[in-house]
């Protein structure tokens, strides 16, 4: 288990590397000035271009401003965006509010996901599954951009049950926006979890445990549930991965102050330092999240061993 | 009488049909005695089991008429909270593939002592001793380790001694066994049968030992059913029907077995498939493939025919077959 773990993190630097470079790139290959409206209506002084394109090492290769900017990175120096605000200041400001939103989603997405999903898979072919079944396709058909707008209309503004947009990210003003951001993973989460269970529902081990004269609560909650919800687990898992990378449209949507945003602004900006830090701070969450999932994958079904 | 099933009828409603699984099954078992249910697959084997645990899977299949008797108590009109204690306490069952019959994610040790903790009310340290005497009993070497592994860390043969040491647990009065060498190699379905026996014989268990295997039977059953499609076709005791079968189907299992004086010749097989339980063929449902076919057989099912004490054949030439 140990030489997986540090195998896997090894692994992580060639991904880690190839992945700002790429971005990093990228960033800096976009057409157009950089420093271009940053002075407002005029043009900007030369001077305080070639000031600019000097502290952000523009004149040298691509090669070259890329390893000065990694070096910097190694010693925790995210660099300044061009208006001289730290870049590690605004992801640690805004970070938090995702990660808020992130749990607040993934709450959401496991309990009503797999309760229903459990439900239907249990019933089979009845009322309650074509229920779950209809609403889950309705919810994967639809855009989340869609479901976003018409719940803040009707919600926020026909209703007024909820503040139309999110004024300080407590959890409790972030439900309504989680919502949002879960109802696709949400439909998916509960699909795996039916099939798993009806899947599972019959097999011998389900009938052994029936012979053993346990009660049905235990064989439903112990025996076949363990069995049924491992792929659903290592779902959300990599769900979470997915939402702590910021919702640029659910964020945008309800003026949630996240990463997403962050992100979202930066590129119209083209503020390059900025959406390189934010991005390689999504890398690395990304990547340890998908280490975890594969870790948790082996406590949860003892026939995986990595060795 | 520990165990009685009586005149059992079983269908499995499905799509395509009404499949008549089981058409008046009666057999019975008695403490310390070994019953062995023989049959082709499909013949009822195993559903006549699954009804005796009430584990059948319904719908699709249903109990149509019949009785289930454990010390002349009947279970299929009884409560759901009274089948369920009667499980186990009473009549416990072991499976054909150990291996997808124990939960995979659970230690086999875990699969031993929950019943003795929510049954018996046992703690975790009590519950888990009891699970290491188990497994010495079924002579797992290394118990007090070996608890604590998952299914797949056992072979085979020690997974099957696993799953009989989970039915001995609550100390049953009949223990079914479900074909429960099939799946291993030749060696170990010797050793799991001697086991088997040996604790019946210790424990004067009533034992139902399912199974296609003559000889496995031949070894140990005190008495003998034959199925056929939802019936049974002989019941005797084992040593007079390996003397002198008193059924076609029961002389034609026979031939087909391997013979040493016979080595090299081709096994002789029985003619014909088994068949569909969508469709019985009227009269005796053998007739399509017996040897000793005459009209009456397509046109009448044939009645038991007494044999001797406690010796039945459904056929309508039954003194001819016994006579040879």
């Amino acid at each position: 288990m140990g030489r997986y773990v540090l195998r896997r993190l090894l692994q992580m630097v060639p991904v880690f590397v190839g992945t700002t470079f790429l971005i990093y790139a990228l960033v800096w290959a976009v057409p157009g000035d950089p420093f271009e409206g940053k002075c407002g209506e005029r043009d900007c002084p030369a001077s305080y271009v070639s000031m600019m394109r000097e502290r952000f090492n523009l004149d040298d290769p691509l090669l070259l401003q890329y390893w000065k900017y990694l070096v910097n990175l190694v010693q925790g120096d995210f660099g300044v965006t061009s208006s001289g605000v730290q870049v590690i200041d605004r992801i640690a400001a805004t970070f938090p509010v995702t990660l808020r939103l992130a749990l607040v989603a993934l709450l959401v997405e496991a309990v009503i996901g797999i309760t229903a999903g459990v439900v239907s898979g249990l019933r089979g072919q009845g009322f309650l599954d074509s229920l779950v079944l209809v609403s889950t396709l309705f919810l994967i058909s639809i855009p989340v951009f869609v479901t976003g707008y018409v719940v803040q209309l009707v919600f926020g503004l026909q209703l007024g049950w909820i503040a139309p947009t999110v004024t300080t990210p407590t959890f409790g003003n972030l439900i309504v926006p989680g919502f949002v951001l879960a109802s696709l993973s949400m439909a998916y989460v509960a699909r795996l979890s039916r099939a798993s269970i009806a899947e599972n529902r019959r097999a011998d081990y389900v009938r052994t445990a029936l012979a053993k004269g346990l009660p049905t609560r235990r064989i439903v909650g112990v025996h076949l549930l363990r069995n049924s919800l491992i792929p659903v687990i290592t779902f959300l898992g990599t769900d979470l991965g997915a939402f702590l990378g910021g919702a640029i449209v659910t964020e945008g949507i309800f003026n949630v102050p996240g990463v997403g945003g962050l992100v979202f602004r930066s590129i119209l900006t083209k503020d390059g330092a900025m959406v390189t830090g934010v991005v390689t701070v999504l890398v690395l969450v990304y990547l340890l999240m998908t280490l975890l999932v594969d870790l948790l994958y082996a406590v949860l079904d003892p026939r995986i061993r990595y060795d | 009488m520990l165990l009685e099933v009586e005149d059992l009828h079983v269908e499995f409603r499905t799509r395509d049909g009404v499949a008549r699984v089981l058409n008046g099954v009666s057999y019975h078992v008695s403490a310390g005695e070994t019953l062995a249910v023989l049959g082709e697959s499909g013949s009822g084997k195993s559903v006549t089991a699954q009804t005796v645990m009430g584990i059948l899977d319904t719908p699709p299949a249903f109990v149509t008429r019949g009785s289930v008797r454990f010390h002349g108590e009947e279970l299929l009109t009884a409560s759901a909270e009274r089948r369920r204690a009667v499980r186990a306490e009473g009549v416990a069952m072991i499976f054909q593939d150990a291996l997808s019959a124990l939960n995979p994610v659970f230690t086999v040790g875990f699969q031993i002592e929950e019943q003795l903790r929510l049954r018996r009310g046992l703690s975790r340290a009590q519950a888990r001793a009891r699970a290491v005497e188990l497994l010495d009993l079924v002579r797992i070497p290394a118990a007090r380790q070996r608890v604590r592994e998952y299914p797949h860390q056992f072979s085979g043969g020690m997974r099957q001694r696993a799953m009989i040491a989970m039915a001995l647990a609550l100390d049953p009065e009949v223990l079914i066994a479900d074909e429960p060498t099939t799946a291993l190699d030749v060696t170990v379905q010797a050793q799991i049968m001697d086991l088997l026996a040996e604790i019946q014989r210790e424990r004067r268990m009533g034992l139902v030992l399912i199974t296609h295997d003559l000889g496995v039977v031949a070894e140990v059953a005190d008495r003998i059913v034959v199925m056929y499609a939802g019936r049974i076709v002989e019941q005797a005791d084992a040593v007079s029907l390996f003397r002198a079968p008193g059924h076609p189907y029961t002389a034609a299992l026979m031939r087909s077995l391997p013979r040493l004086d016979q080595k090299g010749a081709a096994l002789e097989t029985i003619r014909g498939l088994p068949p569909s339980l969508l469709r019985i063929p009227s009269g005796c449902p053998f007739h399509p493939r017996c040897p000793r076919a005459q009209n009456v057989c397509v046109t009448r099912v044939p009645p038991d025919v007494p044999l001797g004490p406690g010796r039945t054949s459904a056929c309508h030439f039954a003194e001819g077959v016994l006579g040879g």
